[in-house]
This record gives C-alpha cells, structure tokens and sequence, in this order.
C-alpha cells in the first residue's frame, strides 16, 4: 500500500521561501494563503542565537482531525494518504480549520489579486469554486495522479512530484512512499533522526522532520 | 534539549460571535425545553416556554448560518452523521424542532418530554462539537463538554425561573433543579480548569479565568443566595427568582462567548528538537 509523506531535512533549509513561491505559483493561490511556508524561528539570546526555517503545511494525516468534524463529507482521505478537499461540497464552515492543529486551511471570502487587478497568471489559476470554502495543501495531488498515469514515479520524477520538492533549492524537502523501504524518503527516515508536528495529538502526520543523523553514525 | 522551540500561539480567526452565539443562543434554548417539559406545566405556560426555547436554537442556527461561507449550501451539514459532531447536532435540532412544535400545538407533556430529551442531545452534542477541535488546546479538554452541557440546563433553567414572573410561579421542584444546575456547571467548570492547565497558553488561561471568576461568583453563588432568599422569603421571591434566572444566564452566555472568542488560541508550532548542523 502506498503511503505519501513527505520529508523536511532541517539543517538543509535556507528559508528561501522558494517552496512557498513555487505553490503560489502552481496552485494560484491568494494573497494571504499560502499552503507551504516557511516558518522563520529564531531561538535562543545573544550571541547563542539559532535561526531555524520549518516548512509547514498539511501534514496529511494518518487520522486527519478535519476530516473526522467536516459535516459535509468534502474533507476526504485517499488510500494513499492524501487529504483532499471536495470544493463542491464544502459548506465554509471553517470547523476543520479549528480542527486542525497545524494551522494549514485556509478561507478566502472574496476573490483577491496581488496587485488588485488579476495579472494573466492569476487569471489562468484563478478558480471561483475556491472562493468561501476550505483550502490546503494538496500535495500537488493532480500532478501525482497524472504523473502515475504516465508511469511516473512521484518524488523521483519531477512532473509527478509536488511543486515545492521541485523548487527547493537545497534539497530540504522530499517526497515519496513511506510504505516502499526503497523509496527517498524511506531511505532518510532510516538514517536519520526525526520528529513530526505536535506528535502528542495522535494524528500521525504524513510530514516528517530531519533534525539529526542517527545516534549511531552521529 | 528537553524544551520545545516554536513560534507562540495565537489566536483562531475561523469561528467569530457569530459561531459564539450559536453556543449560547442554543444551549440556552435546548435547557429551556428540558426545564419546561420537567416542571410539568401545561397550557400556555408550556408552549410560551417551547416556543421560546425554539426560538433561541433557531437564532443560533441563523447566526452560525451566516458565518459560513457557502449558506446555500447549508443542507451539506448533514452528510456525515457517521464521524461529525456538527452534523449530529444539525440532527438532533430537527429532531427538537419537530418534537416541540408538536408539543406546542398539542399541549402535550408526554411531546413536551421527548423534545427534551432531543434538547439533551443538540446540548451535548455542542460539548462535542467543541472538544473535537483539535486545533484549540482551550476546547479539546474533554471535561468542556460537561461544562458546556451543564452550563445550558443551568442557563434554560435560568430562563425557565425569569419567565415565572410573567407566566406563573416556578415549583419548587424546579428551584431545586435550577440549584442543582447550577452547582453541577460549578463542578464541571472546576474539573474543566483542571484539565485545562495542561497544554493551554497562558493568554487563554487568564481568559478563561476571568470568565470562570464571574461564573462562580454571579452565576453560581449570587443565584444560589438569592434562591435562598427566595425560599424562606415569600414576598421577595419572585424578585429573587428573576435575577437569579438572568444571573445564571447571563453568567454562561459570558462564559461561551469568552471560550469561543478571547480563549480560542491555537497550539502554534513546535519542535521537540533543533537542527544539527555543521560538525559536533
């Protein structure tokens, strides 16, 4: 069985904020909505000051909170662990947004453009079904199902791959089945150390974090 | 490093008054319907009260209708009655709606007793719309579901108890359970405040602690005293009857709009570890 999941090497990230760009573009979504983004962290007091990037987002949930209080049905998981949102059932009651713990929905009332008129970019991605309902991180769901029709393999082949992997300049972000041992991101998750969102919840994201190597190769 | 990094919570823009007052508008409506149908009145009084209690559950379905985004598409909500609270309580209103309106027009207490019991539902099912949202550290304290459920009998027999002074006077059998109402949303407020110590922010705490002051002193111990005074003096009573009613009320609807619109932060972000980089 497949299961997408994707994976942030965090000592990689730059915070370039290319991944948030990068979905900005592909998915034309509005000013103020942006599906990933980069956290920009700063912890600790002068001089013992760290900066860290956190790219944030869906997590996809194993056991997706929004899906469970979504009283219209649109809020969906696939077999293959994808969280979707059915835009023509969506009612934009926001319950998934307070149900989510990673603050990763969004709403958008009104149409709105970055520069008030919509550029020729803005109008070819614009989608009224998205106005008023309930929106986030995909995964680039159409790119993967497209891709995997072409024999395609997401994460590895980048027309099958979501956009921000593509785009990340410095390799932080990957993407694949967590199911298959050979795949990427099995591969990081069994040398490396890693946590995920707010674990305690029991949501079992689909987004894993790279902090560290193993103890043993440490 | 033991300690978690990440930026602070903040507060939710999803859920605004509106959301509020389907809390306050229904739950007291719902506990209305249980004290009317259990003082046993008939007559015009039962219906008065009936109808008033739909009345309040409609205005807080009106009023979350229109925060949605897509209301003509409301009809939706009741597609997943298998894992949504929300759906569940759009059932039982119905099921209120039907059985009170039949109550009403047939001056039926047996009616009258099954809209309550539906009342019972939509009220619990409000706790358990709340305590689902996993996002809000404040609301998934599974003890919020009692207080929400006690604080709307405790607020309906508040209603029931003020209305006596236009309608007829309250048995006592009433006051008693507008007294025992009232010190069960007490209890549940003291265990929720338990349970929310832990994982909720500090803003949301001093929040919900102003808010939990008034609803122990206004809405709890004032009532009571003034049920007292009630009791044993028979010339003030229906007075006292009034503003322990209203102050019972008033209290809770401060309580949920303070829980839904001031508490209502996020868990923001957090790493249990940093990077490493570079060599150690």
């Amino acid at each position: 069985m497949t299961r997408w999941a994707m994976v942030a090497d965090l000592r990689r990230c730059v915070g370039c904020q290319t991944c948030t760009a990068s979905c900005k573009q592909a998915n034309a979504t509005p000013p103020g909505v942006q599906w990933r983004r980069v956290l920009d962290m700063e912890v600790g007091e002068y001089p013992a000051v760290k900066r860290v990037f956190v790219p944030v987002g869906c997590m996809h949930c194993e056991d997706p909170p929004c899906m469970h209080v979504c009283p219209s049905t649109a809020t969906k998981k696939r077999p293959d662990g994808i969280v979707t949102i059915d835009y023509d059932l969506c009612i934009g009651c926001s319950y998934c947004a307070v149900a989510c713990p990673y603050q990763a929905r969004y709403k958008t009332d009104r149409a709105s453009f970055a520069y008030g008129k919509a550029t020729p970019a803005e109008e070819q991605g614009y989608d009224p079904k998205r106005l008023a309902v309930a929106t986030k991180c995909t995964f680039c769901v159409d790119r993967i199902d497209a891709g995997l029709a072409k024999g395609l393999k997401p994460g590895v082949d980048p027309e099958a791959t979501p956009a921000c992997v593509n785009a990340c300049i410095t390799q932080t972000l990957s993407f694949g089945d967590v199911e298959d041992p050979h795949s990427n991101v099995s591969q990081l998750l069994a040398e490396n150390q890693t946590f995920r969102m707010h674990e305690e919840l029991g949501t079992g994201p689909g987004f894993y974090y790279v902090w560290d190597k193993k103890e043993a190769d440490a | 490093m033991n300690d978690h990094f990440g930026p602070k919570p903040w507060h939710q823009t999803n859920w605004d008054f509106r959301a509020a007052f389907n809390f306050i508008f229904g739950g007291a409506g719902a506990g209305l319907l249980v004290a009317a149908a259990i003082s046993g009145g008939a007559g015009t009084a039962l219906r008065v009260e009936i109808l008033l209690g739909l009345a309040l559950i409609g205005a807080g379905l009106v009023s979350v209708w229109f925060e949605i985004g897509r209301p003509l598409r409301a009809m939706n909500v009741g597609f997943n009655p298998f894992t949504s609270w929300m759906t569940r309580e759009s059932f039982a209103a119905g099921l209120v709606f039907v059985l009170g309106l039949a109550a009403a027009w047939f001056d039926s207490q047996p009616l009258a007793l099954a809209a309550a019991l539906g009342a019972l539902v939509f009220a619990y099912c409000q706790g358990r719309i709340l305590q689902a949202a996993k996002g809000i550290p404040a609301w998934r304290v599974p003890a919020l579901i009692w207080l929400i459920f006690t604080t709307a009998l405790a607020e309906g027999a508040g209603i029931f108890v003020a209305l006596a002074l236009l309608l007829d006077t309250p048995a006592r059998g009433v006051l008693a359970y507008f007294s025992l109402a009232l010190i069960a949303r007490a209890l549940a407020w003291s265990i929720y405040r338990g349970g929310a110590a832990k994982g909720t922010v500090r803003a949301a705490l001093t929040v919900l602690d102003r808010a939990g002051k008034v609803l122990v002193q206004f809405g709890t111990i004032a009532p009571l005293v003034l049920l007292l005074v009630a009791w044993f003096v028979p010339e003030a009573a229906r007075i006292a009857a009034l503003l322990a009613g209203l102050a019972a009320l008033a209290t809770g609807w401060q309580f949920k709009f303070a829980l839904i619109t001031r508490a209502a932060y996020n868990q923001g972000f957090a790493l249990p570890h940093l990077p490493v980089r570079g060599t150690r």
